[in-house]
């Protein structure tokens, strides 16, 4: 047995029912390294690492720590064996400060307030952690949370440490101080294995990459002696063509127009500032910005869900400030979310597929009435009769108070068919879908509506390439059919190829909007840190349309 | 007045019993609903202890007054245990699985009392008890004021709620098990992650929440009815135990407010009996208060929206490892 090997999986298989999640895997992770774990939605990562820290029990296979095998049945054990998991899904006691969730567990000696925030003080130090161990949870920011997570797995003297996708919340910045940590870590002789499918972080942070693919394992190569394209290419078993279509479309009127838009956020300072732009139909306008910018709060001031505070918002030349977020939804304009946790908005996770599909229509279906046809011949009384008959039925018609479950399953269908869903069948519960399926299922329920406004914010967060791909096709088929969409974006690369214009946001505040072909990374990265400020620049008023479909009057009475 | 605000000491600690066992049980992340059911075996088996070494001749007070606590915390325990096995290892829902329990411990405590217990001579002997034992005072305290009257001439329970409350009170909020408590009430999924027994913690507090409730009916019997057991006293303790519960949202969930708190429902629940010259109707809005300041309290929690006023996050909800 090499010394230096501190975990080493041999012939691992996981069965969950009759699909193979991990088939045959064995990895060996080295004192002191990096190892990144790549793979794409559903190929078992997760799985894989819930074994070695004691959620699941292997079916098949042997674990050895440090030359030893390994009997990892409960989180437990795998505390004992130095082994800490970061889950994906923080598990912190919202009403706990830090240093209390750190300390949780049973054992660990007496329990005082200070002395406990001394010590997480002193482990946040030792590895350039920024933590106030009396921060309540439900204060912090999600990369703080996550920073509790990591401190928590170092308190309890994990030596190996799983990182479940860390960097899918974290700004590039966070990113940065993350893997700054990792490096510290790695340098005091812990073993860290990160899971992820970002490759340039794969790229930046590890020693070695090991690859599955549909729960087997590929292979494992040096970071050092390999590129982002070789990865690709182990990761998804075919080549996959780089290029994001972007249709040419006719471009119609202003569909949707922002007009001097002011947005308070939760706490009360503005979240969007002097906001001005527009979509048009058969457009798809990127919205590039640092996570918290406005995003989320612009959103839900379009889709009705928070207060105008100045400003005014026009769909066809129409003001829809102040209407229900129904009527809204009623006039096209869908809105879908996909927040950081991913499952918090828009899905009841314990409804099935189809009842999630019945929560936008329920109020859409008929009995299916149809009007008695006029004949020949016929005296009035009878017409006359017929038509009063007729005015109940359709009324009845529009009332109907059942709901239609054969529509929605078929509908639930067509999503599970055209999106590639992984579930069992259409009546299963959205929570024991995957994260990228949940993501699926809530995306395809809103473009099956048609709306003409599309409203969508990381629709790809979390998915793999090859789901990120069908979304694109999906939005672009949107685009074709004329509908104006508002993408809001995390990867450059992708809105610069899929999108027709971009417009950035620093702080609520609009940098400007250019177009996709003809700008670059380098200057979208300015504009995003607030460094060029193209609307300033130009002297006009940016996001004003020459051919605005709002009066002035209108603009201005609002 | 002195001996007004005595009696309503006397009264409150029979709620704080109540509220102290909710409080513990709460925090598991269990809403017992069974709490007065749970407190009328308290009741029942307080006074089948004291039965057993009360009916000689020169009964041990000692004795008497340590096989009452026994035996009430015995019975008590006993249901909460049913109640425990119910929700935690069957996962059955918890508000059903509570109002059976109290319905099934008020009747089998009037059952109890009245085939079991209550047999030739027992009577007298639980009112000697009674009012020697448990209502026992401290020597020397007879002249020392409207201070002597109120706080040191209660009985040995009402002292007991006080030192239990104070207990839970430390153990919730300085000790490590305490801590483990509130995050498996919080969050059991978390709980469990970090290899904290959810369910040892569960059963141990819905248990010894329920025994501890369970004393409450024993105070209500032997403390303030000095031993007298009247034929509507299982009606009577699940008043108190409805009551109890609401004390618990009264008090945020707090065993050192729930002294306090105790203490002004003791006030509020005595006070229609004590006011003369007021008409029937009267008297029963005056029992109408405790329930209505509970429901001040819980609107005015919910608009300060604190969220450490909040009931424990997955209070009602059953747990289950393998359930994402």
């Amino acid at each position: 047995m090499d010394e230096n090997v501190t975990l080493e999986l041999k012939h691992i298989s996981k069965y969950f029912g009759s699909v193979a999640a991990n088939r045959d895997i064995s990895l060996t992770l080295h004192k002191g390294e990096i190892l990144a774990l790549l793979g794409e939605n559903g190929s078992g990562k997760t799985t894989l690492m819930n074994m070695i820290s004691g959620i699941y029990y292997p079916d098949e296979g042997q674990i050895f720590v440090n030359g030893q095998e390994a009997v990892i049945s409960s989180p437990q054990d795998a505390f004992r064996l130095k082994i800490g998991m970061v889950h994906q899904h923080f598990k912190l006691i919202d009403i706990f400060t830090a240093a209390q969730n750190i300390v949780l567990g049973p054992g660990g000696g007496r329990y005082g307030v200070r002395r406990i925030n001394g010590q997480v003080r002193s482990i946040a130090e030792k590895y350039g952690f920024e933590l106030d161990p009396a921060k309540k949870i439900y204060d912090m920011s999600v990369s703080e949370k996550q920073t509790v997570e990591i401190v928590k797995v170092l308190y309890r003297g994990a030596d190996i440490l799983i990182l479940d996708e860390p960097t899918a919340v974290l700004t590039p910045q966070e990113t940065e101080k993350l893997f700054a940590v990792m490096r510290a870590m790695k340098a005091d002789g812990k073993s860290i294995i990160i899971i992820t499918h970002k490759l340039h972080e794969v790229m930046a942070i590890s020693d070695r990459v090991a690859v599955l693919r549909k729960g087997e394992y590929i292979g494992c190569v040096d970071t050092a002696s390999t590129s982002e394209q070789a990865l690709t290419e182990m990761m998804v078993g075919q080549k996959v063509e780089l290029n994001i279509e972007r249709p040419v479309t006719e471009f119609d009127r202003p569909l949707l127009e922002i007009r001097n838009l002011n947005i308070k956020n939760d706490v009360g300072s503005l979240a969007i500032e002097d906001l001005s732009f527009f979509i048009r139909g058969g457009e798809i306008l990127g919205v590039a910005g640092i996570a918290g910018c406005g995003q989320r709060e612009l959103c839900e001031a379009i889709a009705g869900l928070r207060k105008v505070e100045a400003g005014g918002i026009f769909h066809e030349g129409e003001s829809i400030v102040g209407l229900s977020p129904k009527a809204i939804y009623d006039k096209g304009i869908s809105m879908s979310f996909i927040p950081e946790d991913r499952l918090g908005m828009g899905l009841a996770p314990s409804m099935s597929v189809t009842d999630n599909m019945m929560l936008k229509n329920y109020q859409d279906t008929r009995f299916g009435i149809r009007p008695i046809p006029d004949r020949k011949g016929e005296s009035a009384f009878v017409r006359r009769s017929k038509h009063a008959l007729n005015r109940v039925g359709a009324f009845v018609d529009r009332h109907d108070p059942f709901v239609d479950r054969r529509k929605a399953r078929a509908e639930a269908q067509r999503v599970i068919e055209e999106l590639d869903v992984v579930t069992p069948s259409a009546e299963t519960p959205v929570r024991r879908l995957s994260g990228g399926n949940v993501q699926k299922v809530l995306l395809g329920r809103e473009m099956l509506t048609e709306p003409n406004v599309l409203i969508t914010a990381y629709p790809v967060r979390g998915l793999d390439i090859n789901s990120s791909y069908l979304i694109y096709d999906i939005l672009n088929r949107q685009k074709k059919a004329g509908t104006g969409i508002l993408f809001i974006g995390e990867d450059l690369d992708v809105m610069l190829a899929l999108c027709d214009k971009i417009m950035v946001l620093c702080h609520g505040r609009m940098m400007g909007v250019v177009h996709a072909d003809r700008t670059s990374k380098e200057q979208l990265g300015l504009m995003m840190a607030g460094a060029l400020d193209l609307a300033e620049e130009k002297g006009k008023q940016m996001g004003v349309a020459k051919d605005s479909r709002i009066g002035e009057d209108q603009a201005w009475s609002e | 007045m002195d001996v007004f605000f005595a009696n309503a000491i006397s009264f409150g600690v029979i709620f704080l019993f109540g509220c102290v066992g909710e409080i513990l049980t709460e925090k598991s992340g269990h809403l017992n609903l069974g709490i007065p059911g749970i407190m009328c075996m308290g009741a029942a088996g307080g006074c089948f202890g004291v039965k057993l070494v009360a009916m000689g001749e020169s009964p041990n007070g000692v004795l008497v007054v340590i096989m009452g606590i026994l035996f009430a915390m015995i019975f008590a325990g006993a249901l909460g245990a049913v109640y425990g096995f119910l929700t935690v290892s069957l996962r059955s829902n918890q508000n059903v699985t509570g109002l059976a329990c109290t319905i099934f411990g008020v009747g089998f405590t009037s059952f109890f009392l009245n085939n079991v217990v209550l047999t030739e001579g027992v009577s007298t002997a639980l009112s000697y008890a009674g009012l020697n034992f448990f209502n026992a005072h401290i020597p020397g305290t007879e002249n020392l004021g409207w201070f002597g009257t109120i706080f040191l001439r209660q009985g040995v329970l009402a002292y007991l709620a006080i030192v239990i409350a104070v207990i839970a009170a430390v153990v919730l909020r300085y000790t490590k098990a305490g801590l483990n408590l509130r995050a498996v009430g919080e969050n059991p999924a978390t709980a469990d992650a970090v290899g904290i027994n959810v369910t040892g913690y569960k059963y141990t507090f819905i248990v010894a929440g329920a025994a501890i409730a369970g004393l409450g009916g024993l105070c209500y019997v032997m403390g303030y009815m000095n031993g007298i057991v009247g034929s509507t006293v299982d009606q009577t303790i699940q008043g108190i135990g409805w009551l109890s519960i609401a004390l618990v949202i009264f008090t945020l969930w707090k065993p050192a407010l729930a002294i306090v708190g105790s203490i002004v429902f003791g006030i509020l629940y005595i006070l229609s009996s004590r006011i003369t010259g007021i008409s029937f109707e009267q008297i029963q809005l005056l029992n109408l208060i405790p329930y209505i300041v509970t429901i001040l309290v819980l609107i005015v929690t919910s608009i300060l929206g604190r969220r450490e006023m909040q009931p424990p996050a997955s209070l009602g909800l059953s747990y289950f490892r393998e359930d994402r």
